[in-house]
C-alpha cells in the first residue's frame, strides 16, 4: 500500500513554501498582477527555483537537482495551488523536466534545476497522457515547422520541448523559444498563461526518436496530470478553509451563516470531498515516486481532483454571496484556475476512459 | 382569433412598426393597454389575465415591433412596474408607468446593503421625515444598472425602535438627486454591471412613498416575488435558454463531441425542457393577482440549469475553453449572454444563484411557504431593530 501520509520532511517543505508565498504572493498581489504586462511573478519564481531549490526537485543530484520525488513536488504544488501563485512551476519544473528526464537529457536539466533557465512542454494544455502523439509539427532536414495551440507557461519559457514527426516517426526536440513565434491567449485563468507556438523552419536539438520519444512524452503528461491533481487539491483546500472562515464571521438573521444547517452540510460535504481528493492525490504522487500502479492512481486522482477543485471554487463563490461575485475578492482567481485545470492534461472524462481500459471495464 | 389578438392586429395596422419612432410606438402601445395586458385600463393594460401577456409579447416581437432598451426591462418591467401598480396612487401610476414602459426612464433596485443581503430586513439606510420630504442616508450595494437609472425603488428604515420587519418604508428615489453617488463595482466577469450607491441626505418627497409608512417589508415582498417570477418564469421557446447555445455548438462542431459530453448534454436538455414546461405551467396558472412563493422554485431552477449548462459549455469547448474573450472593465447596459463567450456565461451565471435571493434562501421559502415546514428558530424577529446585536 502506498504511503498516504506526509513525512516530516514534506511538512517542513510545505511550511517553507507556504511562508514564502504568504509573504511574497498574497492574493491581493496576485490579483493586482493579472492585468499588468507581467502576469507572472518572475522574482518569486527565481526565489522558489534557486533559494528554495524547488525547480530541481525531480532532477537527480548528479545533474544538479535535489533528487527528490513526485511526493515532494506534489507538496509544493499543493501550496502553489492554495496561493494560485503565478509562477511557471508546472510547465518548467514538472512538464518540461519530466520530458527531459525521460528522454535522458543531461544538457538542459542542470540549467533548469539550478533555476538559470525556464522551459515548458510544447503540447496543447488540454492533451491527455493517453493521447496519440501530436503531429502538428513536422521535421524536414532537422528543421521544425508547424503550430501548437495553447501551450502552458510558454510566455516566460526560454526553451520548449517539442514533439514533432520526422521521416522515421515521432521525435522530441528542444527548441529555443526566441526562434519561434509566440502568441499569447487571453486566458480564463488569470493566474496561468497559455500561448500559441508557431515554428517556421526552426532548428532544434534532437532529444529522442521513435518509442523513446513517445514514452518520454507520455511520461511527462502522466506526471503532469498526476501532479496537477495536487495543485487542484491545494486550491480546493483554500476554498474550503476560506469559506469556513467566512461562514463563522458573516452574520445574517442575527446568526453566523455557518450556523444554518444548509451551509453546515454543504461545507461538511466539501470537507469530505477534499479529504478524498487528498487521498487520491497522495496515492498518485506515491505511485509516480515508486513507479507502482501509476496508470490507475494517476487516472483516479486526475478525474477526481479536477472535479473537486471546481466544486470547491463554485461552493466558495456561492457561500460568499454577492461579495464572491466581485473582482476585488479572490474567489474568482480560484474559480478560473479550477475550471481551466479541469480541461488541462486530460479532462475527467478522458481519465475515466483511460481507467476503463486499465481496470477492464470496457464500454 | 381572440379579442386580444384582434386588438394587437388592429394596433399594428394602425401603427406599422417598420420605421416607427420607438418611443412614440411604445407610448401608443401603452395607451392602447397593450403594454401589460393584465394591468388595469389606463395603467398600460386591459385587465386581462396575466397569462395572456405572453401571446401579446410574441405577436409584437413577430411583427418586429420596437422594444425598450434592455436596461429598462430587468428591474423596471420585472420589479418596479408591478410594485408601483399594486401600491401606487393614481398619480404615481400616471407619472411613472408610461416612461418606464417606453424605456425613457430606467429603474434600479436599492435594496441590498453590505450588512443586509439575505437578511434584507435588517437594512440600516435611514429615512427621516422632514416636512413633506424624507431625508435618506445610507449605503446600498450590488445595485445593477444604477449607472443607467433615472429612478430607484428603495427600502429604508423609518422607525428603528420597532422589530426589523416593522420599521421599513418603501420609496421611489430620484437617482438625479445631488446626494446620490454611484460608484462602479467590478464583477468577476471583468465588467461592472452593478454598483455601490451612497445616499447622502437624499430628499425624497412623501408623495414618492409606495405603501404606508412602516409597510415597506410587505411592499418589498411584492417586488421580490415579481422579480423571481420575472427571472424564473419568463416565456421561452424550446431551446430558448442557454441550452440552445450549447446545442448549437454541439451541432456545429462535431470535432468536440465525446460520449460523456453527449450524455451530459442530453441530460441537461431534458432538465432544461422540464423546467421550461414547469415555467410555462406556472405562467398559465398565474391569475391577475400577485405571484406566490412558487415563483421562487422557478428562479431556483433557472439558476441551477444556467450554471450547469454554462459549466458544460466551457468543457465542451476543450482547448478554446481555456480562453476568455475580454476582461476589459466596462459598465454595460444589458446582459446579452448569448452573444458572449462560454467563459463569460460560466462566470456571469454564478450570480444567478445570488441575485434576487440566493438559492439557499429560495429553498427556505419553498420549504416554509410552499411546504409549510416549521421555520428555523429566530432570535431577532421580536427585538427592536436598534437593539439587535451587530
Ligand atoms: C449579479 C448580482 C446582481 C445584483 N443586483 C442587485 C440589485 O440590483 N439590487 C439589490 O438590491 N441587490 C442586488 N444584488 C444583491 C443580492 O440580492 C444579494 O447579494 C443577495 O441577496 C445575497 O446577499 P449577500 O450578498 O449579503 O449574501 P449573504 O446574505 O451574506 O449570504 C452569504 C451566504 O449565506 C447564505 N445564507 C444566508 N442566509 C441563509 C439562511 N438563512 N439559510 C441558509 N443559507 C443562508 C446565502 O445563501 C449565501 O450563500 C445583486 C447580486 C448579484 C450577485
Amino acid at each position: 500500500m502506498s504511503e498516504l501520509l506526509y513525512s516530516e520532511v514534506e511538512n517542513d517543505l510545505r511550511a517553507s513554501v507556504r511562508d514564502l508565498l504568504s509573504d511574497r504572493s498574497p492574493w491581493t498581489a496576485v490579483l493586482a498582477r493579472t492585468e499588468t504586462d507581467q502576469p507572472y511573478d518572475l522574482a518569486l519564481w527565481r526565489t522558489l527555483a534557486t533559494e528554495l531549490g524547488l525547480a530541481g526537485l525531480l532532477v537527480p543530484e548528479e545533474l544538479g537537482g535535489a533528487g527528490a520525488s513526485a511526493r515532494e513536488v506534489a507538496v509544493v504544488l499543493e501550496e502553489l495551488g492554495r496561493a494560485v501563485a503565478p509562477v511557471p512551476f508546472l510547465g518548467s519544473a514538472v512538464l518540461a523536466t519530466s520530458a527531459l528526464l525521460a528522454a535522458g537529457d543531461a544538457e538542459l536539466l542542470p540549467e533548469l534545476a539550478a533555476g538559470n533557465r525556464t522551459a515548458t512542454l510544447g503540447v496543447t494544455y488540454t492533451t491527455a497522457p493517453n493521447a496519440v502523439f501530436p503531429a502538428s509539427v513536422h521535421v524536414h532536414n532537422g528543421r521544425l515547422t508547424g503550430r501548437i495551440g495553447s501551450v502552458v507557461d510558454l510566455d516566460v519559457a526560454e526553451f520548449v520541448v517539442v514533439p514533432a514527426v520526422g521521416a522515421a516517426g515521432p521525435e522530441l526536440h528542444v527548441v529555443e523559444v526566441s526562434s519561434a513565434r509566440v502568441t499569447p491567449v487571453v486566458p480564463l485563468d488569470l493566474t496561468r498563461r497559455i500561448s500559441h507556438l508557431e515554428l517556421d523552419g526552426v532548428s532544434g536539438r534532437l532529444l529522442a526518436t521513435g518509442d523513446a520519444a513517445e514514452q518520454a512524452l507520455r511520461s511527462a503528461l502522466t506526471t503532469g496530470a498526476g501532479l496537477l491533481a495536487a495543485e487542484q487539491l491545494g486550491l480546493a483546500q483554500w476554498c474550503l478553509d476560506s469559506t469556513v472562515d467566512y461562514a463563522k464571521t458573516r452574520y445574517q438573521f442575527g446568526r453566523q451563516i455557518g450556523s444554518f444547517q444548509a451551509i453546515k452540510h454543504r461545507l461538511a460535504d466539501l470537507w469530505a470531498a477534499t479529504s478524498s481528493a487528498l487521498a487520491t492525490s497522495r496515492a498518485a504522487a506515491s505511485a509516480l515516486a515508486t513507479g507502482e500502479d501509476v496508470g490507475v492512481s494517476v487516472a483516479v486522482a486526475a478525474a477526481y481532483c479536477s472535479d473537486v477543485a471546481v466544486l470547491a471554487a463554485e461552493e466558495a463563490l456561492q457561500l460568499h454571496g454577492g461579495i464572491g461575485m466581485t473582482w476585488e475578492h479572490p474567489v474568482h482567481l480560484y474559480l478560473g484556475r479550477a475550471k481551466s485545470s479541469q480541461l488541462a492534461l486530460g479532462s475527467p472524462e478522458r481519465h475515466r476512459a483511460a481507467l476503463a481500459t486499465l481496470i477492464d471495464l470496457p464500454a | 382569433m381572440t379579442d386580444l389578438a384582434a386588438k394587437v392586429e388592429a394596433f399594428l395596422a394602425e401603427h406599422p412598426p417598420a420605421g416607427a419612432d420607438p418611443i412614440e410606438f411604445l407610448r401608443a402601445r401603452f395607451d392602447a393597454g397593450l403594454a401589460w395586458v393584465h394591468f388595469p385600463v389606463g395603467a398600460g393594460g386591459l385587465g386581462a389575465p396575466r397569462a395572456a401577456q405572453f401571446a401579446v409579447d410574441e405577436a409584437f416581437a413577430a411583427a418586429g415591433a420596437p422594444e425598450a432598451v434592455p436596461a429598462a426591462k430587468v428591474i423596471g418591467y420585472g420589479m418596479a412596474a408591478p410594485t408601483i401598480l399594486t401600491f401606487g396612487t393614481p398619480e404615481q401610476h400616471e407619472r411613472f408607468l408610461r416612461p418606464l414602459f417606453t424605456g425613457e426612464e430606467v429603474w434600479c433596485q436599492l435594496f441590498s446593503e453590505p450588512g443586509a443581503g439575505s437578511d434584507l430586513a435588517t437594512l440600516a439606510t435611514r429615512a427621516v421625515r422632514d416636512g413633506d420630504d424624507w431625508v435618506v442616508d445610507g449605503q446600498k450595494v450590488w445595485t445593477s444598472f444604477a449607472h443607467a437609472a433615472r429612478w430607484a425603488i428603495l427600502v429604508a428604515r423609518t422607525d428603528p425602535t420597532v422589530p426589523k420587519h416593522q420599521g421599513l418604508s418603501y420609496f421611489i428615489c430620484d437617482m438625479n438627486d445631488a446626494g446620490v453617488q454611484v460608484r462602479p463595482l467590478r464583477q468577476i466577469t471583468g465588467e461592472a454591471e452593478f454598483n455601490e450607491v451612497f445616499l447622502n441626505a437624499v430628499r425624497v418627497p412623501d408623495a414618492h412613498r409606495l405603501g404606508a409608512v412602516g409597510e415597506g417589508w410587505k411592499v418589498a415582498q411584492t417586488t421580490l416575488m415579481n422579480e423571481r417570477v420575472a427571472i424564473g418564469a419568463h416565456a421561452a421557446p424550446r431551446e430558448g435558454g442557454l441550452i440552445g447555445v450549447a446545442a448549437r455548438t454541439w451541432r456545429e462542431h462535431p470535432e468536440l463531441r465525446t460520449p460523456g459530453l453527449h450524455d451530459r448534454l442530453l441530460r441537461l436538455w431534458v432538465q432544461a425542457e422540464a423546467l421550461r414546461l414547469t415555467s410555462e405551467r406556472l405562467r398559465q396558472g398565474l391569475a391577475v393577482g400577485q405571484p406566490g412563493p412558487e415563483g421562487s422554485a422557478a428562479k431556483l431552477a433557472f439558476a441551477t440549469i444556467n450554471q450547469a449548462v454554462s459549466g458544460f459549455e466551457v468543457e465542451l469547448q476543450g482547448e478554446q475553453g481555456l480562453a476568455y474573450e475580454d476582461w476589459t472593465m466596462r459598465r454595460p447596459l444589458e446582459t446579452d449572454w448569448a452573444s458572449r463567450d462560454p467563459g463569460f456565461r460560466y462566470l456571469r451565471t454564478k450570480g444567478n444563484s445570488i441575485e434576487g435571493g440566493t438559492s439557499e434562501i429560495l429553498r427556505n421559502i419553498i420549504a416554509e411557504r410552499v411546504l409549510g415546514l416549521p421555520r428555523e428558530p429566530r432570535s431577532d424577529a421580536d427585538v427592536a431593530w436598534k437593539d439587535l446585536p451587530r
